[in-house]
């Protein structure tokens, strides 16, 4: 099991580098495939080795964008919140033991709730300290809006498109 | 003691959570330093030879208009030393003799393994390093224009911070009426950047062509830089708000060339003996 994750890891860095990295809409939608990885933890994993898995998944996208520590910090602030995120949004009779927080395990509608606010914390951090403070505000919240919209939209079609049901 | 470990331990997340992000901010101001031999960039020989092949299959499909540029480049170098060495005839100049004031300059192609103009900081890395003399600091330019300067190298890479980077200021001058201005991105689209500084008796006209200064410690004088697009002065302001297109596509780099400049040791120690007095 731990070794189809280690491959889930690298196979998501790489399809976040080198395909993904380039589908950027407008130069403002950009898409973080990577964070599926981070996302699809499953519920009851310790936070402290969600945290360093993001770390470390943050600190290798980042090496490909040339931004050492961004993709990282923001990873690791998602990662801390989303365990309170997750016992706030509990489904009807809570998660099942071992599950993975999916589009194919509580729907997409669950898996809206659960991710875009999460998505809205890791861009946030990831474009107000790439642009140094507010002073770029209205392009950085465009930019942040556009993103979580976009990259929403693409881990939701690649759920329904690739996980096994 | 023991309380202060048990406290630790149960906020434990919490405390990961803070030495995590330390971490990441130490790297993020490392990283933001003007010249950095970063660990932590794509010149890592791994990250370089993933990005070099990913590159490999993008330079496929513009192959035909990559070569076409270089056709064009090598017709033009042509011309100009074609016209470089009749005026000399024509005029009889004496050459200038001294070696080492003729190669001043030497230029060392390169190719782009990895570039993008998304970002509000843009890097590209190319693929030649240290073991082919390149050097922090040294200006990079194409056959359209300056495109940047190299941030840090490993052994057969390099990174350069490109002209779209919100932290980058570049001198530059009006080549028609030879006035200073600054350039700076802003963000947002990257076929423009912005002219700053550009006092309001000077009068700039749509189409003027802007080029580096010889006050910059980066390019040599008289590089392309662009065009002037928009002109615009308000009422009360000093400076002029002018919007400059770019003269090259920054989205379809290619083939480069880094600046080795060979004197820049002796000039610089000049003017720091200059500067310590």
């Amino acid at each position: 099991m731990t070794i189809y994750r280690v491959i889930g890891f690298f196979f998501f860095l790489l399809l976040q580098v080198v395909l993904f990295r380039h589908v950027v809409l407008f130069h403002t939608a950009f898409s973080f495939i990577y964070l599926l990885f981070l996302f699809t933890r499953p519920v009851e994993t310790n936070p402290l080795i969600s945290m360093l898995v993001a770390f470390a998944m943050g600190l290798l996208v980042d090496m490909f964008y040339d931004s050492a520590g961004l993709h990282a910090m923001a990873s690791v602030a998602m990662m801390y919140l989303r365990d309170f995120w997750l016992t706030r949004i509990t489904p009807q009779g809570g998660y099942e033991r071992n599950a993975n927080p999916t589009v194919a395990a509580n729907g997409v509608q669950w898996f809206l709730v659960y991710s875009i606010p999460l998505l809205l914390v890791h861009n946030s951090v990831l474009f107000f300290v790439e642009a140094g403070g507010v002073g770029y505000f209205w392009i950085t919240i465009l930019k942040v809006i556009a993103s979580v919209t976009f990259t929403a939209f693409i881990l939701v079609v690649y759920q329904l498109f690739f996980s096994k049901q | 003691m023991e309380r202060l470990f048990l406290f630790i331990y149960q906020y434990r997340a919490f405390f990961t959570f803070l030495v995590l992000q330390v971490i990441c901010l130490l790297l993020l101001v490392n990283n933001n330093q003007y010249q950095s031999a970063a660990f932590f960039n794509s010149s890592n020989a791994l990250v370089a030879s993933i990005n070099r092949t990913s590159q490999n299959f993008r330079d496929f499909f513009s192959l035909r208009e990559t070569n076409q540029q270089l056709a064009e480049e090598n017709a033009m170098l042509r011309r100009q030393l074609e016209q470089k060495k009749q005026s000399i005839y024509s005029l009889s100049v004496r050459e200038i003799q001294d070696p080492e004031i003729v190669n001043r300059f030497d230029f060392v192609s390169a190719r782009v393994t990895n570039n993008g103009v998304d970002l509000f900081k843009n890097h590209l890395t190319l693929n030649k390093g240290k073991k082919h003399g390149i050097q922090p600091g040294m200006a990079v330019v194409s056959a359209q224009g300056i495109v940047g300067k190299v941030k840090s190298v490993s052994d057969n890479f390099s990174v350069v911070t490109t002209l779209l980077n919100i932290d980058v200021l570049t001198s530059v001058q009006l080549k028609r009426t030879s006035h200073f201005a600054t350039a700076k991105w802003n963000g947002q689209n990257p076929d423009y950047v912005d002219l700053l500084y550009l006092p309001r008796h000077v009068q700039p006209i749509k189409g003027d062509t802007v080029v580096t200064s010889g006050y910059n410690a980066v390019y040599p004088e008289g590089l392309l830089v662009g065009t002037v697009e928009k002109v615009s002065l308000k009422d009360e302001a000093l400076f002029y708000d002018i919007t400059l297109k770019l003269s090259q596509d920054f989205r379809s780099l290619t083939y480069l060339a880094v600046i080795k400049s060979n004197l820049k040791v002796e000039i610089d120690s000049l003017e720091n003996t200059l500067n310590t007095r």
